[in-house]
């Protein structure tokens, strides 16, 4: 391992106005290494890597390849010295095809297009790495783990030495996951560098070598995987210790079923089952946490449960009422709240404030309005005391609310769904983007919302997160939930396999 | 030392107010660099417009009596818009407009004028908001996109009208001419003395207000907010986007239609082709320069009013009328540039500060 | 049907079209690389008024030809500055762009009005080909900016599907960061194809006005340009749909001519309202076919900001 590093990053510092993102950072890649960079949100690991890739200039410091310094002036001169890069957001194009992608990324200048060659390569590299894609198919008919395999055979295809994957595992199950480690391993093995950034604490001790931590943009600490463990690395990431949110009661002492899900189907945005069969109870005052990979249905689920999405069979009751295919008003009306994972997005109106933000589903009913006008005043109290109860942080109530950091985003969203005394509530990836602060905070906020005896499904990434605070723990894979557990008889093995679509033990996939 | 542009969060009232004002003399510049072109000297140019719009009773007044069809156009476009709802159709839902409210003094020559007026006034919107309705329900239904459909309907409407006092409207006793009967007294709307300024004007200033109150206090102001700030959201809150296409297309196209109906009231007395010389495409720059803020528009729309009187006038030192047009224009395009400058800040930095590679 | 009047409406059809085939297959081009142009009409109509003054002035067709290609251009640069560079609203940019080349044109145009020019485009019937029954002399005995635009319906279809080029014009309206990522200068390509697509516009309108009429009148598109946007996307920004839809345009533009020669009683005002309301009707009936806009770009109508902390 020793030698001269593939790429060496010394006293890198980048400023930009009001705010030092890399102070002083020190980084060394040896070939035949993983390399894990872990630090929370705003700790600089994503700016470190566009400094890497060309994107950004560091105001200090320099960058040496194999030993000689270089000068990005643009991402093609850190393509160029072999350096590449996978993104959490795919930079895929999917109306072309997987070969029309990678020859996006090819370097010869030939004037016209020659698609077989590189179907030959793609195919080539596929088998040589085991990670084999359909050069022909297009890239909107390829599921989430294959197109990353794409962004990553892309990559292999410029020759790249230096990987870079940013939080790769978000999308896969635990099987693909354990795929794409053996595969990275055998990359690294071939001479490449890999760095691999991420939160996931369990991973980063699986595969990395060496684990660099960031904090507030500086280097907190750099160790050789066998020299740390999962609780010194937390406290390197923060710089404190830290309190585990405790659930209440544990499936004990449940109300009347609130939801009740009885085999539904509906078409996802592609066209397909984006679900397919799912049924589940939720009862009041109790946390039922969906596990699984994104993609496989959860979304629709929300979108179904919050009128967006129509139903094409099944029915799902609210307290007894048929509500299937019910508007977005009425779903509202009914007291269902729908924390969605596109906060700015679709949860609140970024160019508005946070008093036009708060009454957003609640405007039309007497509380803010009276015939046809909306009282002011009253969306003006209402928000300032949710702004006070759930301590959410902002210049004025009467900014934009784009101008607000992601946790402070996401307690304005979610006070506003919990001030309206919902009766059930579906939150989607509630903490994800969030430092480890406000991850505490909105723990809290559900385990109290669970406490006023609502009903609340829980969909996440976070199997940790999950064990943490449900009752109930459902599995969802492809649009079923394929295996349900009682908080007391979570078996995280099982758990894993029904995520992948592995219903028996014999290893049979779904 | 370098010049950044970084995003800047918080709207600015000061820079809102102010850059559009430096748009437009910029625009004026930019104008200038065309009459020196052509041979004409910018400030003659300039102040002939000027004193031409306003130098003279006749001026000022001409002045007023373009700014209302502007001015109510551009209170319907500022309807459409707020809602993202590109409604180019002005012209046309003006024309359709004309023509319903022309069918009842047509049709009842006899009505007297407490029952012709507001039946007229009524038949102007219907005429504007139907066509505008028209286009709202092609995208509702088919997702066709309004800015191709109202533009079309534009070509339509105008044709439309020139069907009819080619053929079945002429006048009789026109001699010919392609115009209909003249309207009986009742049909028009009074004027102030012996100017040609009417009534008009307070359909302008009581619409005005209405709709300011209406987008800031209303139910529907904040649904239309709401949608035109970001449909995904609006779907989510329950706010129906379709029923308000409807709506806004209808309203949008009514306060047209309503111009259309002062016009041929208020000013021309009749219906004939060419009763509007752009209004329908001028009032967009008119509403987007005011940032379709009601208030606004009326300062906006006396502007442009101004500019259009003065243009006229400039006929006589033999440039085109369509001058004004090209001023117009160009202060949209200075405008629309220079809206970055609202949205973002010019930091000075240091070079090594803030680099990026380009 | 009479033959004779038979290949006189469809060669018309031809003529009548090819203004709208330039001023789309340069809107095609500008919407493959994510950007909206709706200036199309004034381009188009700055580009007739400059080219006839350039064509009467210096005697020369070629040359007014010339000049329009460069004004529509430079007209263009105008949009690609304020979209591309300031990330103004593309919409109220392209009208912007619309309303002040209408008034530009007139303004120039104003003391050409009326004027004739001594040379203009002649017919060039190809030899061999022209005699084919039928196809021959519609297809093949017409000016040489018809040919032109053969060719470059030709050029832009292979460049679109065959080229690495293309490849990359194709990118950038879907996704124009995964061409940023790969270190292809975005912006700089994005500029390139919006004034590419400006030149074409006003080669179209220059056909108008030395070639179609030949004449200068104010306004003298008639509404063309728009057309030929709405032409873009029932075409699916294709050049060959792109082809087809400007022909069948001219053949209505042709038809209602041909009618009124022929004295058939329909009033000229719902003649001339037919390209309107077909456009809409066609539309309608894409959408409902295609189902909405799943054919456009992706990036259609998007500034590309690079995300920057």
């Amino acid at each position: 391992m020793a030698g001269i590093p593939l790429i060496s990053m010394r006293n890198i510092v980048k400023r930009f106005p009001g705010v030092t993102a890399n102070d002083q950072i020190n980084l060394d890649l040896h070939s035949g290494q993983i390399h894990a960079l872990l630090g929370e949100n705003g700790s600089g690991k994503t700016t470190l890597m566009s400094i890497l890739t060309g994107l950004y200039r560091p105001t200090e410091g320099f960058i040496s390849v194999c030993g000689e310094e270089k000068k990005f002036a643009s991402p093609r001169d850190a393509i160029d010295s072999g350096i590449g890069m996978v993104h959490q957001h795919f930079k895929l194009i999917e109306s072309f095809t997987v070969a029309e992608n990678i020859a996006l990324s090819q370097s010869s200048n030939s004037f016209l297009l020659s698609q077989e060659e590189v179907v030959e390569d793609i195919e080539k590299l596929g088998e040589k790495y085991g990670m084999s894609v359909n050069p022909r198919s297009y890239v909107w008919q390829l599921s989430v783990g294959e197109k990353q395999r794409v962004e990553i055979l892309r990559m292999l295809y410029r020759n790249s030495k230096v990987l870079i994957l940013d939080e790769p595992t978000a999308v896969l199950t635990p099987q693909e996951t354990k795929e794409l480690f053996l595969n990275l391993r055998k990359m690294a093995n071939d001479g490449c560098a890999v760095v691999f950034i991420s939160h996931k604490l369990n991973e980063v001790l699986e595969l990395a070598d060496k684990i660099t931590v960031l904090r507030a943009g500086k280097v907190a600490g750099c160790f050789d995987r066998n020299d740390t463990n999962r609780y010194g690395l937390i406290e390197m990431m923060i710089g404190r210790k830290i309190s585990v949110a405790q659930s209440g009661t544990k499936g004990e002492a449940l109300g009347e079923t609130v939801l009740e899900i009885d085999d539904i189907s509906a078409l996802n945005d592609v066209g397909t089952l984006g679900l397919n069969g799912l049924s589940l109870k939720v009862r009041a005052g109790e946390i039922y946490g969906i596990a699984g990979v994104s993609g496989n249905g959860q979304r629709e689920l929300a979108e179904v449960l919050a009128g967006l999405r129509p139903v094409k069979s099944g029915n799902i009751k609210f307290y007894g009422e048929e509500i299937t295919g019910m508007s977005p008003k009425n779903m509202i009306e009914r007291g269902i709240s729908y924390v969605p994972e596109d906060r700015l997005g679709m949860g609140l109106v970024p160019s508005l404030n946070s008093c036009e933000n708060v009454i957003l589903k609640e405007y039309d009913k007497p509380k803010y309005s009276q015939g046809w006008w909306i009282k002011e005043q009253a969306a003006v109290a209402a928000t300032k005391a949710i702004v006070e109860k759930f301590d959410v942080r902002m210049g004025s109530i009467f900014q934009p609310v784009k101008m607000m950091s992601g946790g402070n985003l996401q307690k304005l969203l979610l006070g506003r769904e919990i001030a309206s005394k919902p009766k059930l509530m579906i939150v989607l990836y509630p903490v994800r983007g969030l430092d480890i602060g406000a991850i505490e905070s909105v723990h809290k906020l559900l385990l109290q919302l669970k406490e006023a005896n609502t009903a609340i499904i829980l969909v996440s990434e976070e199997l940790e997160e999950i064990a943490e605070l449900s009752d109930r723990v459902g599995v969802i894979f492809s649009g079923k939930i394929l295996g349900e557990f009682l908080i007391k008889d979570l078996d995280m093995e099982r758990v894993g396999s029904l995520m992948a679509g592995v219903v028996e033990d014999k290893g049979e996939s779904v | 030392m370098r010049i950044k542009l970084q995003k800047s969060l918080a709207p600015n009232l000061v820079s809102q107010t102010l850059i559009p004002i430096v748009a437009i003399l910029a625009s004026l510049f930019f104008c200038a660099i065309f009459f020196v072109l052509t041979g004409r000297d910018p400030v003659e140019v300039y102040s002939a417009m000027f004193l031409g719009a306003l130098g003279s009773e006749y001026g000022i007044s001409e002045t007023f009596v373009k700014m209302i069809p502007l001015a109510l156009c551009g209170l319907g476009i500022a309807v459409a818009f707020r809602m993202h709802l590109w409604n180019i159709g002005a012209e046309g839902q003006f024309y359709m407009g004309a023509c319903a409210a022309t069918w009842i003094p047509l049709s009842f020559p006899n009505l007297p004028f407490m029952l012709m007026i507001p039946t007229m006034i009524i038949m102007g919107a219907l005429g504007g908001g139907l066509w505008g309705l028209l286009a709202g329900w092609f995208k509702t239904k088919w997702q066709v996109d309004e800015i191709i459909s109202t533009l079309m309907m534009n070509y339509i409407g105008i044709l439309w009208v020139d069907f009819l006092v080619y053929g079945a409207w002429r006048d009789p006793n026109g001699k010919n001419f392609p115009l209909t009967a003249a309207f009986p007294q009742s049909a028009m709307l009074p004027t102030f003395g012996s100017l040609r300024v009417h009534y008009g004007i307070f359909f302008v200033l009581l619409i005005a207000a209405v709709l300011w109150i209406i987008f800031k206090k209303s139910k529907w102001g904040y649904e239309t907010l709401v949608i035109g700030s970001n449909p995904v959201a609006a779907r989510y809150a329950g706010i129906n986007i379709k029923s308000n296409v409807l709506l806004t297309m209808f309203i949008s196209g009514a306060l047209c239609g309503i111009a259309g109906m002062v016009e041929v009231s208020g000013v021309v007395g009749k219906l004939q082709p060419g009763i509007s010389p752009g209004y329908g495409y001028t009032a967009i720059i008119v509403a987007w320069l005011a940032r379709l803020h009601p208030i606004a528009i009326i300062g906006v729309a006396f502007l442009f009013a101004i500019i259009h009187v003065g243009g006229f006038m400039l006929q006589t030192m033999g440039m085109p009328s369509a001058t004004a047009t090209m001023l117009q224009g160009a202060m949209l395009f200075f405008v629309v540039g220079s809206e970055i400058l609202t949205k973002y800040e010019i930091k000075f930095t240091s070079s090594k500060e803030g680099e990026k590679n380009e | 049907m009479n033959e004779t009047l038979l290949i006189s409406i469809l060669a018309a059809s031809i003529t009548a079209g090819t203004p709208i085939l330039f001023a789309a297959l340069g809107e095609l081009i500008t919407e493959r690389a994510g950007i909206t142009n709706l200036g199309v009409d004034g381009m188009m109509l700055v580009g007739a008024a400059t080219g006839f003054m350039a064509s009467v002035t210096f005697h020369s067709p070629w040359l007014g030809v010339g000049v329009a290609l460069f004004v529509g251009a430079l007209m263009a640069l105008i949009h690609a500055y304020l979209t591309i560079t300031l990330r103004a609203n593309q919409v109220v940019s392209g009208l912007a762009l619309a309303l002040f080349g209408s008034g530009l044109s007139s303004y120039l145009g104003k003391a050409y009005v009326g004027m004739r020019p001594e040379q203009t485009f002649e017919k060039l019937p190809i030899p061999f080909l022209s005699k084919i029954p039928i196809i021959g002399p519609v297809l093949f005995k017409q000016d040489a900016l018809v040919y032109l635009s053969y060719a470059l319906v030709l050029l832009a279809a292979f460049y679109l599907y065959k080229t690495r080029a293309g490849l990359f014009l194709r990118a950038l309206g879907e996704n124009p960061a995964a061409l940023d990522a790969v270190g292809i200068n975005v912006f700089g390509l994005r500029y390139i194809y919006v004034v590419i697509g400006g030149a074409l516009a006003g080669l179209g309108g220059a056909y108008l006005s030395l070639a179609y009429a030949p004449c200068w009148l104010e306004n003298m598109t008639a509404g063309r340009g728009w057309i030929a946007v709405a032409l873009v996307i029932f075409a699916l920004w294709d050049p060959w749909r792109a082809l087809a839809g400007s022909y069948l345009f001219g053949g209505i533009d042709a038809l209602g001519f041909h009618l009124q020669v022929l004295g058939i009683p329909v009033s000229i005002f719902i003649l001339n309202m037919l390209p309107y309301i077909f456009t809409i009707l066609v539309l309608i009936l894409v959408l409902i076919k295609r189902g909405g806009r799943l054919a456009a770009p992706q990036s259609l109508g998007v500034p590309y900001d690079r995300e920057e902390r």
